[in-house]
C-alpha cells in the first residue's frame, strides 16, 4: 500500500512507548542532488529525536515553496497549506490544540514576501510555535526568480541587470518587531542548525530560525562555499550575550566579509494563547463542547 | 389589545447617540410586549453627516419597516426636509425651535411640536447631549405610554456609566414627557399603545442572531478582521467568548483570518469567520483551501454595496455569484442566505454543523439590512444535543497507515485530528493520495474530484428546501433570496387587504441548488416576479442556468437601500394594470 512504513514489532513497541522511530516516509526526497534542503530536513529530524518528540505530537505546517514538499518525505503530522499562509494555519492550529509542537516550514518568498504581514504580526502575538525560513535567496520552485532576500545587483531571469532593491533582512526585522527568539542557522552546518531549532523549540513563545540555504541550481553567489567562509557562530564570539536587544540588532545588520550565525535575541514575553482564559484548563479541542447555560445571554438581549 | 402599527423615527448628525436612542425605544416596546423591527441608516462616517433609525411597532409580527412615518424627531433641521415626504397624513414632528425654525404653516396635515429639547436636557440632565432622552420621554407622551419601561431600559443602557449618569438620563425622559403632557394639544391621540406585558421576546440584529447561532452550532474559535456591516459579530464574541468557549482573534487581514480559521478546524475546532465582499475577495484563497483539504469552514459573508469600497454602511444583495464561483478549479461548498434574524440563528448553526458532517466550506450570505437591524423575536432554542459527531479514528491505527483522504462511498473520509496517538494525520492543498501524499496521476486526481463531489450529494438528505408562503395557487408569485423576504411578506399582505392574492418562493440556500422542485414549481406559475437587490438579477440568472425557467418580470434595486414594501405593491399594481 502506499504511504504506509513498513514497522516491524520492535519499532511498534517503540512507537507505542512514544519514542520517535523512522522519521522518512517511503517517498525520496526530490529536491535537487546537493540542495540546501537536505542539510535542513536532516537537522529537523535530528532536533525531533534530541526533543524526544512523539512524531504523533508534531504539527509541521508548510508554505509553497521547495520547503513545501517535505509534506511527502517526513512522517509527522502536516499541513502544507497555500503560498504565503503557514503561519495563519499555524498559529490556527496551535490555539485550537496548545499541546501540539508546532513547526512551521516557509520560505524567503513565502514568509517575507507573500506572507510578509503574517510575519510581522505573528512576532507582536506571540503564540509558541518555531518558524524556520528556508531563505534560499530565490524563487527557485518556479526556476529561480528574485525573492524579496536576493542580494542587491545579484541577476536573476527577472532581474537581468541586476535586482534594484535592496533585501529583505528577516533577522534584523524580527528584532525590530518583537520577536522573543531570533536565530540564523546554516544548511551546511547540520548539527548546529539542529541546535538552533532545539533551542528554538524550547523557548515559549514565537521562535524565528533564519536558515541560510544554499540554492544549487539557481543561486550562484550564496553557494555552500560563499557561506562556509564567511559565517562564523555568535555564541563562540566572546561576551555575546543573546539579551541586549542593541547588541543584537548591530549583529543582525552585519552581512558581507562575515555572516554570524546563532541566537541573536532571546527574551521571554507572555505567550498569546497563556493569556486567553478559554484555555485555561485545557485545549479548545480538548474542551468538550458542553450545553452552556445561555440564560444569561437571552436575559440581556430581551 | 387594539391594533397598533406605528412608526416612529429619529434623525440628527452621526455622533448624537441616534442608533443609540432607537435601540432604547426599540426595546422599550419589545419589553412592553409589542413586535418591532429597527431599521437604520448613516454614513461612513464617525462625526458629522445624516444619521437616521426608524422603529416600527406592531401588535402582530412585523417583517419589514415602512416608507410612512407617524412620528418623526428631527434633531436637526435637515432631518425633517430628509423625510418630509416619508410623513403620514397626521404625523407628529417633534423638533426643538429654538435650534431651528420650521415653517410649519407649509405642511397643515403634520401636527408640530415645538419642544425646546436641548434647554431641558441642560436643565435636567446637566448635558445638551441628553436631548435624545429629551425627546424619548416627549415621543411617550405622544404615544400616550408611561415612563415606566423607558426607564428601565435607559437604566439597563447605561448602568456601566454609573447611577448618576443613569438618573440624568432618566430626568432628562421625564422632562420631555412632563412638557408634552403639559401641552394643550397631544397630538396623534388615534394611537393609544398600552403595555401588554407577558410575552417575553428578544431584540436582536442579524450579527448578533448569527453570532448567537455560532455558539449554539458549538463554534470555538473566531479569528475576524474588523469590516462593515459584519464587525458587530467579532464586537458580540469578543464581549462573549471567554464565557462560552471561544477564543477571539482580531487577526492582520482576512488572508490570516481564512487562513487561521482552517488551522484550527483542521486541529478539531469549529471555526467560523466574517467579513464583507471586500475581504471575502481575500479570503477566496482560502475558500478552496478548505475545499481542496476537506476542512469544515463557515465564512460569513454581510453584503454592502460593491465594486470596491462602494457603499460601505448600505445594503446589496450583489455577492451571490461571487461566493457560489469564488476560487480556481471546482469543489463542493454550500451557500446559505438567511432572511430573518430567527432563520439567521439557526442557519449558523445548522451550518456550523454541515461544515464538520460534511468536511466542506459554507458560505453565509447576510447584508447590512440583516446585519444591523433590529427585529423583535421568540428566543432562541440552545439546543447542543444533535451535534454531529466526529466519529472517532480507531486506535490500532498505526503512523503512516491513517488515510485522511479515504475513498468513501458518500465521500466522506474519518477524520482525526493531529495529535491522535498513534497516528499522523496529513493535509494538503495539492492534489493528494487518500493518505495526503501529493500526486499528479490521473486516476486518483479523477477518483478524488468524485469522491469530493459524492458529498454535495449526500448533504442533500441534510439541505432545507425552499419554503413557500401564501398560497398554493396564487396569480402573482414572488422569488426572493435572503433579507428580501421580509419586505415581500409585508407587501404581499398589503395585498391581500386589496384583495390580490399572492404567494412567495423565498430560498435560504442556494448551493447545491433543489433544480427539480424549483422548475417543477415555477412551471405552474402564473406571473412570476423576481424580486432581489442588485443589479443583474443574480438569483433569475440561477435559476435559468439550473432549470431553464426565464422571470419575465424582475424587481431589482441596486441604489443601497433595502426594499420597501409600499415599493413591491406598486410593482404589482403596475404589472397587473
Amino acid at each position: 500500500m502506499r504511504g504506509v512504513v513498513e514497522l516491524d514489532d520492535k519499532m511498534l513497541k517503540e512507537q507505542a512507548a512514544g519514542v520517535p522511530t523512522d522519521l522518512n516516509t517511503h517517498n525520496q526526497p526530490t529536491w535537487c542532488p546537493g540542495c540546501g534542503n537536505f542539510g535542513i530536513f536532516t537537522a529537523l529530524k535530528n532536533a525531533f529525536l534530541e526533543l524526544s518528540l512523539d512524531p504523533s505530537t508534531i504539527l509541521c505546517v508548510e508554505g509553497i515553496g521547495c520547503h513545501g514538499h517535505v509534506v511527502n518525505f517526513l512522517q509527522v503530522n502536516h499541513f502544507e497549506g497555500l503560498h504565503g499562509r503557514p503561519l495563519p494555519i499555524a498559529q490556527g492550529a496551535k490555539l485550537a490544540n496548545h499541546e501540539l509542537n508546532v513547526f512551521v516550514l516557509t520560505g524567503d518568498g513565502d514568509c517575507l514576501g507573500e506572507g510578509g504581514n503574517h510575519f510581522l504580526h505573528a512576532l507582536r502575538r506571540n503564540v509558541d510555535l518555531v518558524c524556520l525560513i528556508h531563505n534560499n535567496q530565490r524563487y527557485s520552485l518556479t526556476t529561480g526568480q528574485t525573492s524579496p532576500t536576493t542580494e542587491q545587483g545579484d541577476r536573476t531571469k527577472t532581474s537581468l541587470k541586476g535586482v534594484l532593491e535592496k533585501p529583505v533582512n528577516p533577522v534584523a526585522l524580527a528584532i525590530a518587531s518583537g520577536g522573543g527568539f531570533v536565530a540564523r542557522g546554516f544548511a551546511g552546518d547540520v548539527d548546529h542548525l539542529a541546535k538552533m531549532i532545539v533551542a528554538a523549540h524550547r523557548h515559549k513563545g514565537f521562535a524565528v530560525v533564519d536558515i541560510l540555504q544554499p540554492c544549487v541550481t539557481f543561486n550562484k553567489l550564496n553557494t555552500f562555499d560563499y557561506f562556509l567562509k564567511r559565517v562564523y557562530k555568535l555564541g563562540e564570539q566572546e561576551g555575546y550575550q543573546p539579551n541586549d536587544k542593541q547588541m543584537a540588532f548591530k549583529k543582525s545588520l552585519e552581512w558581507g566579509e562575515r555572516i554570524p550565525i546563532g541566537i541573536f535575541y532571546q527574551e521571554e514575553r507572555p505567550v498569546y494563547e497563556e493569556q486567553l482564559p478559554q484555555l485555561a484548563h485545557a485545549s479548545l479541542v480538548e474542551s468538550k463542547v458542553e450545553s452552556f447555560d445561555f440564560e444569561k445571554i437571552l436575559q440581556v438581549y430581551s | 389589545m387594539s391594533e397598533v402599527d406605528f412608526t416612529w423615527k429619529i434623525g440628527g448628525e452621526a455622533g448624537w447617540g441616534i442608533k443609540s436612542s432607537g435601540f432604547i425605544f426599540s426595546k422599550t416596546f419589545v419589553r412592553s410586549g409589542y413586535h418591532v423591527f429597527s431599521y437604520d441608516e448613516y454614513p461612513s462616517l464617525v462625526r458629522g453627516g445624516h444619521n437616521c433609525f426608524q422603529a416600527r411597532v406592531s401588535s402582530r409580527k412585523v417583517y419589514s419597516q415602512l416608507r410612512l412615518v407617524d412620528i418623526l424627531v428631527a434633531l436637526n433641521k435637515e432631518s425633517f426636509y430628509l423625510h418630509s415626504n416619508e410623513l403620514k397624513e397626521g404625523a407628529v414632528v417633534i423638533y426643538d425651535g429654538g435650534e431651528f425654525s420650521l415653517n410649519e404653516g407649509e405642511f397643515p396635515s403634520i401636527s408640530f411640536i415645538n419642544i425646546p429639547l436641548r434647554k431641558i436636557a441642560a436643565e435636567k440632565g446637566g448635558k445638551k447631549v441628553m436631548m435624545n432622552n429629551v425627546a424619548l420621554g416627549a415621543s411617550m407622551a405622544v404615544l400616550n405610554f408611561d415612563l415606566g419601561i423607558l426607564g428601565d431600559v435607559i437604566s439597563d443602557q447605561f448602568s456601566d456609566k454609573g447611577e448618576d449618569v443613569v438618573l440624568a438620563n432618566i430626568e432628562s425622559a421625564q422632562g420631555g414627557y412632563d412638557y408634552v403632557n403639559a401641552l394643550e394639544r397631544k397630538a396623534l391621540d388615534k394611537i393609544v399603545v398600552r403595555a401588554n406585558p407577558g410575552e417575553g421576546r428578544m431584540l436582536v440584529t442579524g450579527n448578533e442572531a448569527v453570532a448567537m447561532g455560532g455558539l449554539a452550532g458549538g463554534l470555538q474559535f473566531y479569528p475576524a478582521y474588523p469590516m462593515t456591516p459584519a464587525s458587530s459579530i467579532l464586537h458580540f464574541l469578543s464581549r462573549w467568548g471567554e464565557q462560552y468557549g471561544v477564543a477571539v482573534v482580531q487577526v492582520e487581514d482576512e488572508l490570516s483570518a481564512v487562513n487561521m480559521a482552517i488551522g484550527a478546524a483542521f486541529a478539531g475546532v469549529r471555526s467560523m469567520t466574517a467579513t464583507s465582499g471586500g475581504g471575502f475577495c481575500l479570503m477566496t484563497e482560502g475558500l478552496g483551501l478548505a475545499g481542496m483539504t476537506e476542512t469544515p469552514l463557515v465564512i460569513v459573508v454581510s453584503q454592502r454595496p460593491g465594486p470596491a469600497t462602494g457603499l460601505p454602511t448600505w445594503t446589496e444583495q450583489g455577492d451571490l455569484r461571487f461566493v457560489l464561483h469564488a476560487h480556481q478549479g471546482s469543489f463542493p461548498r454550500v451557500v446559505a442566505a438567511p432572511g430573518d434574524v430567527a432563520e439567521a440563528f439557526e442557519v449558523t448553526r445548522q451550518c456550523l454543523d454541515m461544515a464538520e458532517k460534511y468536511q466542506l466550506p459554507v458560505i453565509i450570505l447576510l447584508d447590512k439590512f440583516l446585519s444591523e437591524s433590529y427585529e423583535s423575536t421568540d428566543f432562541f432554542k440552545f439546543d447542543q444535543t444533535k451535534f454531529h459527531q466526529v466519529e472517532k479514528v480507531k486506535a490500532d491505527k498505526v503512523r503512516g497507515d491513517y488515510q485522511r483522504y479515504a475513498f468513501t462511498s458518500d465521500g466522506v473520509s474519518p477524520r482525526a485530528f493531529p495529535g491522535h496517538p498513534g497516528i499522523v494525520v496529513r493535509a494538503n492543498s495539492d492534489e493528494h493520495d487518500p493518505f495526503g501524499f501529493s500526486t499528479e496521476e490521473i486516476e486518483v486526481r479523477e477518483k478524488m474530484m468524485e469522491k469530493r463531489f459524492r458529498k454535495l450529494e449526500s448533504l442533500k438528505v441534510d439541505l432545507p428546501q425552499p419554503r413557500l408562503y401564501g398560497q398554493d395557487e396564487a396569480p402573482i408569485t414572488f422569488v426572493a433570496w435572503g433579507t428580501t423576504k421580509g419586505a415581500v411578506l409585508e407587501a404581499q399582505r398589503i395585498l391581500l387587504g386589496e384583495g390580490i392574492s399572492t404567494n412567495l418562493v423565498h430560498f435560504v440556500y442556494l448551493n447545491p441548488f433543489p433544480s427539480e422542485v424549483v422548475g417543477r414549481r415555477l412551471e405552474q406559475c402564473h406571473t412570476v416576479i423576481c424580486v432581489e437587490g442588485n443589479y443583474d438579477g443574480l438569483l433569475a440568472g440561477l435559476i435559468r442556468e439550473k432549470t431553464g425557467f426565464n422571470i419575465e418580470h424582475k424587481f431589482l434595486k441596486y441604489d443601497g437601500r433595502p426594499f420597501y414594501p409600499e415599493e413591491i405593491v406598486s410593482k404589482v399594481r403596475e404589472l397587473i394594470k
